[in-house]
């Protein structure tokens, strides 16, 4: 049994570490946004759901014993282009190929450095996540403002005698 | 100058938004100006636009964000691709965003006082965000573009009565939701194949023989499963009928034709042009099958909704998550008749619902209620408005020379050649259900009694009591009504014509 179990840490949970995290961090998430009885509550579930999405592309960005994505070249701007190139690049095979062909004495390793691309696009993911949030903290204050509370079993029971729907 | 077209035509409404913030509170009526000056610009680039793909042989255009080098392997920069169907939805777009400009005159004053100029710096934004979404040829900012539609939407919502704050609240957790999964599913995509662009996802996905990997088989599921959340396909709708009728009636005489239709063609492009015809209707997969069942218990159940209504808003929201089910069910069809009938339903039922919403506003500003019974002997009373609804509903049901008539008639076609009979029987089944609807409207309109309806309005009382006084509705109200029903039969009309061009657009991508 214990033989089973830790073969299955082993293949199973280590290598799929971060998917691991970002599914749990995802349900629970999602378990606030819809159970929850308190505004605020479920916009905090919110906040991880996104969250747990933003780690899956940073996560991805990662790669082992590789560094930041910052080229230093001792002012050698045809380096410096090169370098630009080498961080939007998709696919990894065709910057080698682009690189076998300019690289002259520093030759860049792929390897060695992270992909910057995911970072960046969770850089405007952040963005709308904080708008998003802000937006439906200041719509659960207007809601406050006309209701006089926050849960929401109380504000249907408001709306009972006179809504129709 | 036509090869910067889609990017002017995106920048014109953005400025004229941030024009309208800094013109700041208690200037709604130069803020009028500044969005009719630049939706009315952007539509006629739109126009233009469409005339110059029309003429093109390719089909197609793109033009390359802050001029990029082309790449011959793989694209670096953002592209916006623009070809005949994204131009037809965004002068659609461009038009309802027009007429709606011109009728919310004298209802931003009404509905939202001193806001009034951020009232019409949302609307552009959306407009924006709209037409982004329409031209981008990138999976990311199509993320983006979503969430700036979305984040205007939910605030010009919240902007209506005290119950629009909550539903709009609802709308903020269901669209993070459909956001949400469909960038997850991006983030899968983007794992397997290490780009953004959606022609060169699809030709990763083609050349490396990815279909049968599970991770895009979840990608897919991911991106539908939020594109449907975003358009308010049957089970996943609960959000609409409240945030639509609740918001102030210029949101929701805007928001209502325009934003599920737009997600609708995020669908097909997604389908289409992402994954693939080979993909989404390999005949191996149950989806199709299963999809279609989905849309046909989308149709039944919204029109059943619809008819259980008593209050006009509500029974129009509801009839838009049946429509709903007729552009999923026709693209799932796989057929060239399916997926032109959905798509040209996208157009009409942009121009029917905007004139049924229209109307409808109508009749309640100036009945000052808003149940059923507020439509009785109103033909005698406000024919002009009556004339439009009754054009519109008639479009809904599906008579000849309406566009509505059009759309359902591919529908069926294509149908009846997929031979998915379920989904012929429920669009007949709505069509009944729509006229039992509508035609108890206009016989209360044609032969209902008048019941505590007060009759004379003075000039001066025109624009300060909008509520009691019938007679007199202001031109800014009509004019997009008329124009409106008009494009209803033009596009019935022209039929024949935008239909070949819709086939050829999608024959192109289906191969």
């Amino acid at each position: 049994m214990d033989i089973i179990i830790a073969s299955f840490i082993e293949e199973v949970i280590v290598p799929k570490f971060n998917y691991w995290i970002y599914v749990i961090l995802m349900m629970i998430g999602l378990f606030a946004m819809i159970t929850k009885n308190n505004l605020i509550k479920k916009l905090i579930g919110m906040a991880i759901f996104q969250t747990a999405i933003i780690l899956l592309y940073v996560s991805v960005g990662v790669k082992s014993e590789a560094n930041i994505p910052i080229i230093s070249h001792h002012g050698h701007q045809e380096h410096v282009e090169h370098a630009q190139d080498e961080n939007h690049s998709p696919k990894p095979e065709v910057s080698t190929d682009d690189k076998s062909e300019k690289g002259d004495h520093h030759t860049i390793d792929k390897d060695k450095f992270a992909n910057p691309l995911p970072h960046v696009l969770m850089l405007t993911a952040i963005v709308v996540g904080v708008s998003t949030l802000g937006l439906a903290l200041a719509i659960s204050q207007k809601v406050h403002g006309s209701f006089g509370t926050l849960e929401e079993d109380e504000i249907l029971d408001q709306l009972k005698p006179g809504g129709h729907d | 100058m036509t090869d910067h077209l889609p990017i002017l035509l995106l920048l014109l409404p953005l400025f004229g938004s941030l024009i309208c913030v800094l013109l700041g509170r208690n200037n709604a009526a130069h803020s009028w100006v500044v969005a009719m000056i630049s939706l009315g610009g952007s539509a006629l680039l739109s126009l233009l636009m469409l005339i110059k793909v029309l003429g093109l042989k390719s089909g197609d255009f793109r033009y390359r964000m802050g001029g990029w080098p082309e790449s011959s392997s793989y694209e670096v920069g953002i592209e916006l691709r623009v070809d005949v169907l994204a131009c037809l939805i965004v002068l659609a777009v461009m038009l309802v965003g027009f007429l709606n400009t011109i009728y919310s005159k004298t209802r931003v004053p009404a509905e939202v006082g001193e806001k009034g100029s951020f009232f019409y710096a949302l609307i552009q934004l959306l407009i924006v965000g709209l037409c982004g979404i329409i031209m981008t040829n990138d999976a990311f900012n199509l993320y983006v573009l979503i969430e700036i539609t979305s984040l205007t939407s939910y605030a010009l919502i919240a902007m209506g009565n005290r119950r629009a704050a909550l539903s709009s609240f609802n709308y903020v957790i269901m669209g993070t939701i459909g956001a949400s999964f469909y960038l997850l599913g991006v983030g899968y995509l983007y794992i397997k194949t290490g780009t953004l662009n959606i022609d060169d996802i699809h030709n990763y996905l083609q050349s490396e023989d990815l279909w049968a990997s599970q991770s895009i088989v979840v990608a897919f599921i991911l991106i539908m499963l939020g594109v449907w959340t975003k358009m308010a396909f049957f089970p996943l709708h609960g959000w609409l009928p409240n945030a639509y009728s609740y918001a102030p009636s210029m949101t929701g005489t805007f928001m209502a034709p325009l934003m599920t239709k737009v997600m609708v063609y995020v669908m097909i492009r997604v389908m289409l042009w992402l994954f693939g015809s080979d993909f989404v209707y390999s005949p191996e997969s149950i989806w199709s099958e299963l999809i279609i069942w989905m849309s046909v218990v989308a149709i039944v159940a919204g029109s059943f909704l619809a008819l259980a209504r008593n209050d006009i808003k509500k029974m129009l929201t509801y009839l838009i998550i049946a429509e709903v089910g007729y552009m999923v069910g026709g693209v799932w069809l796989g057929n060239l008749n399916g997926q032109a009938g959905a798509f040209y339903h996208i157009l009409s039922d942009a121009a029917m619902t905007f004139c049924l919403f229209i109307a409808a506003s109508i009749v309640i500003i100036r009945t000052g209620e808003s149940r059923l019974n507020a439509f009785d002997d109103l033909f005698r009373k406000m024919p002009i408005t009556m004339i439009g609804f009754t054009i519109g509903g008639l479009s809904m049901i599906g008579l000849p020379p309406t566009c509505g008539f059009f759309s359902k008639w591919y529908l069926i076609k294509g149908g009846v050649e997929a031979g998915q009979w379920e989904f012929v029987v429920a669009l007949l089944f709505s069509s009944l259900i729509n006229a039992v609807i509508f035609f108890k409207i206009f016989e209360r309109a044609y032969f209902g009694k008048i019941k505590g309806i007060k009759e004379e309005v003075t000039v001066q009382d025109r624009d300060t009591i909008p509520a009691g006084g019938i007679k007199s509705v202001p031109l800014s109200m009509l004019i997009p009504l008329c124009v409106g029903s008009l494009s209803i039969l033009i596009i019935g009309i022209m039929n024949k014509n935008i239909f070949s061009w819709i086939t050829k657009a999608l024959e192109m991508v289906n191969g």
